[in-house]
């Protein structure tokens, strides 16, 4: 697993990057009551706001990690977006993406250095 | 938090685990641990405990000792029947400014020989000066030694009888002296979430032990800023800087409720306070505009500041969202907006979120029944 400066995980599946939010980022938005997904087949490029997820408080951005395609999206989490607090980093995946080159992932952070940097 | 203040339970609220954010000018939980899901529900079936000590607490005694007096001096500048007001009964009131516009809003108690007012924290400096200025018959006393707590919920009654036994006796807006320790408690039976509770005014040399009395109990959970807002938002009251302020009158933000008879054209004391010129000509003649509730068809709820179109394409906003969000109870968005007063309840707007245009319902308030003991 790897982790974005945006408190997103990548797990690679195949030749394809799931992404997420990670469990911290789940606690500090509070109680998730939406959440918009991508159409599937979008091209997006790394920074593009992906997907919308909205809490009590407030909406955040869901930002594309890399470029690539969508290709398939959680529609669990339109009908359930509380599975977003209960399993972040499990069955809350948003959206999984194809890439031309899974070495792009080297760059993010590894586990113990995304705990660093939310220490 | 540089320059913050701090209520007298601020070490409690750290105790409890609450998240603190800025708030008027005071360092406040948003949320405890529960998160504000939970708190708000918790509210709806047991008993929540809010800390409100920030907001203003202000004693109006005329100079010549009589209620009477210091009630019309209070109608010089607010739309509402304080002479009317019996002893032992609090009423919801506003200030107004010139041009009808609303400069904070309030509650006001008859206590026998003076009235006791609770305003917004933003506002009580700026309330209390313009008291100040234009009630020169009166004297004034802003209250700085007692802190100020909400039980509100369906156990609230329960929960508070166990310290406070004499309780019981008291109906929605009631307010009484009433004794706990060596202290003297002033209580009031309402408060900001449509349910069933009360607001306790506590000296601050017992409010901790107060509140730690009552969060000890089973039924009491401690409540944050975060699930007041959607609480007091789902029983359609206003937020003062959102939903009413400067720039609305009562009656375009739809508390012409809050208006008797005695204020209104052909009333016992009509006119006589603030803007009663444009207040008094839209009671008369109706609005342009009107705050009314919002309910989106989906599940996307529209925030603060969302624009709202009359059709789905096409054509300039019509209104503005001026609060918005999820309401635990009602399980889905809801919101309010200043919309032209022509559309009616059942009538489908269009919310702009994120570029797209997605309907919603005027609907009527409160969004989720209110449970006051009458």
């Amino acid at each position: 697993m790897k982790y974005t400066e945006d408190h997103e995980w990548l797990r690679v599946e195949g030749d394809l990057v799931v992404v997420g939010i990670t469990e911290h980022a789940s606690e500090q938005l509070g109680d998730v009551v939406f959440v918009e997904l991508p159409e599937i087949e979008t091209m997006v490029a790394r920074g593009d706001e992906a997907a919308v997820i909205e809490s009590v408080k407030a909406a955040s951005d869901i930002l594309a990690p890399v470029d690539g395609e969508i290709v398939e999206v959680n529609e669990k989490l339109v009908d359930n977006p509380g599975l977003v607090n209960a399993d972040a980093t499990g069955d809350a995946w948003f959206f999984k993406m194809k890439i031309d080159d899974l070495s792009v992932l080297d760059e993010f952070m590894d586990e113990d250095a995304y705990k660093e940097m939310i220490s | 938090m540089a320059d913050l203040k701090r209520t007298v339970l601020y070490d409690l609220h750290l105790g409890l685990g609450g998240k603190m954010v800025p708030f008027a000018g005071y360092e406040m939980p948003v949320q405890y641990p529960m998160g504000v899901m939970k708190e708000h529900l918790h509210t709806r079936t047991g008993a929540g405990l809010f800390d409100v000590s920030h907001m203003g607490q202000v004693l109006l005694t005329a100079k010549s000792g009589r209620i009477e007096d210091a009630a019309l001096a209070l109608e010089r500048l607010v739309p509402v029947d304080i002479l009317g007001l019996k002893e032992g009964r609090q009423r919801y009131a506003m200030f107004t400014n010139n041009e009808g516009g609303i400069l904070d809003d309030l509650m006001v108690a008859n206590r026998g020989d003076h009235l006791f007012l609770v305003v917004n924290a933003a506002c009580k400096d700026a309330d209390f000066a313009h008291l100040q200025t234009h009630l020169t018959d009166c004297d004034l006393g802003l209250v700085t030694d007692r802190a100020l707590l909400a039980l509100q919920g369906p156990a609230a009654e329960k929960a508070l009888a166990r310290l406070v036994p004499d309780v019981t006796d008291l109906r929605f807006m009631d307010v009484a002296i009433r004794q706990w320790d060596t202290a003297e408690l002033w209580i009031s039976r309402s408060g900001y979430t449509g349910e069933d509770g009360f607001e306790i005014s506590v000296p601050e040399k017992f409010a901790v032990k107060f509140a730690q009395k009552l969060l000890d109990m089973e039924e009491v959970a401690p409540i944050g800023l975060g699930a007041r807002d959607s609480l007091r938002l789902e029983a359609g009251m206003c937020l003062y800087g959102h939903d009413i302020d400067t720039t609305t009158t009562p009656v375009e933000g739809n508390l012409t409720w809050a208006i008797q008879k005695a204020r209104r054209s052909g009333g016992a004391r009509q006119g006589g306070f603030p803007g009663a010129e444009r207040i008094l000509g839209e009671l008369d003649n109706g609005p342009t505009r009107r705050r009314v509730g919002l309910r989106p068809d989906g599940r996307a709820p529209m925030r603060e500041g969302t624009e709202i179109y009359a059709s789905p394409d096409g054509g300039q906003p019509i209104g503005t969202i001026t609060s918005g969000g999820f309401g635990p109870s009602i399980e889905g968005p809801m919101a309010m907006a200043y919309l032209p007063a022509d559309l009616s309840e059942g009538a489908t707007v269009y919310g702009d979120v994120r570029g797209k245009r997605l309907p919603a319902t005027i609907v009527a308030m409160p969004f989720q029944p209110t449970q006051y003991k009458r």
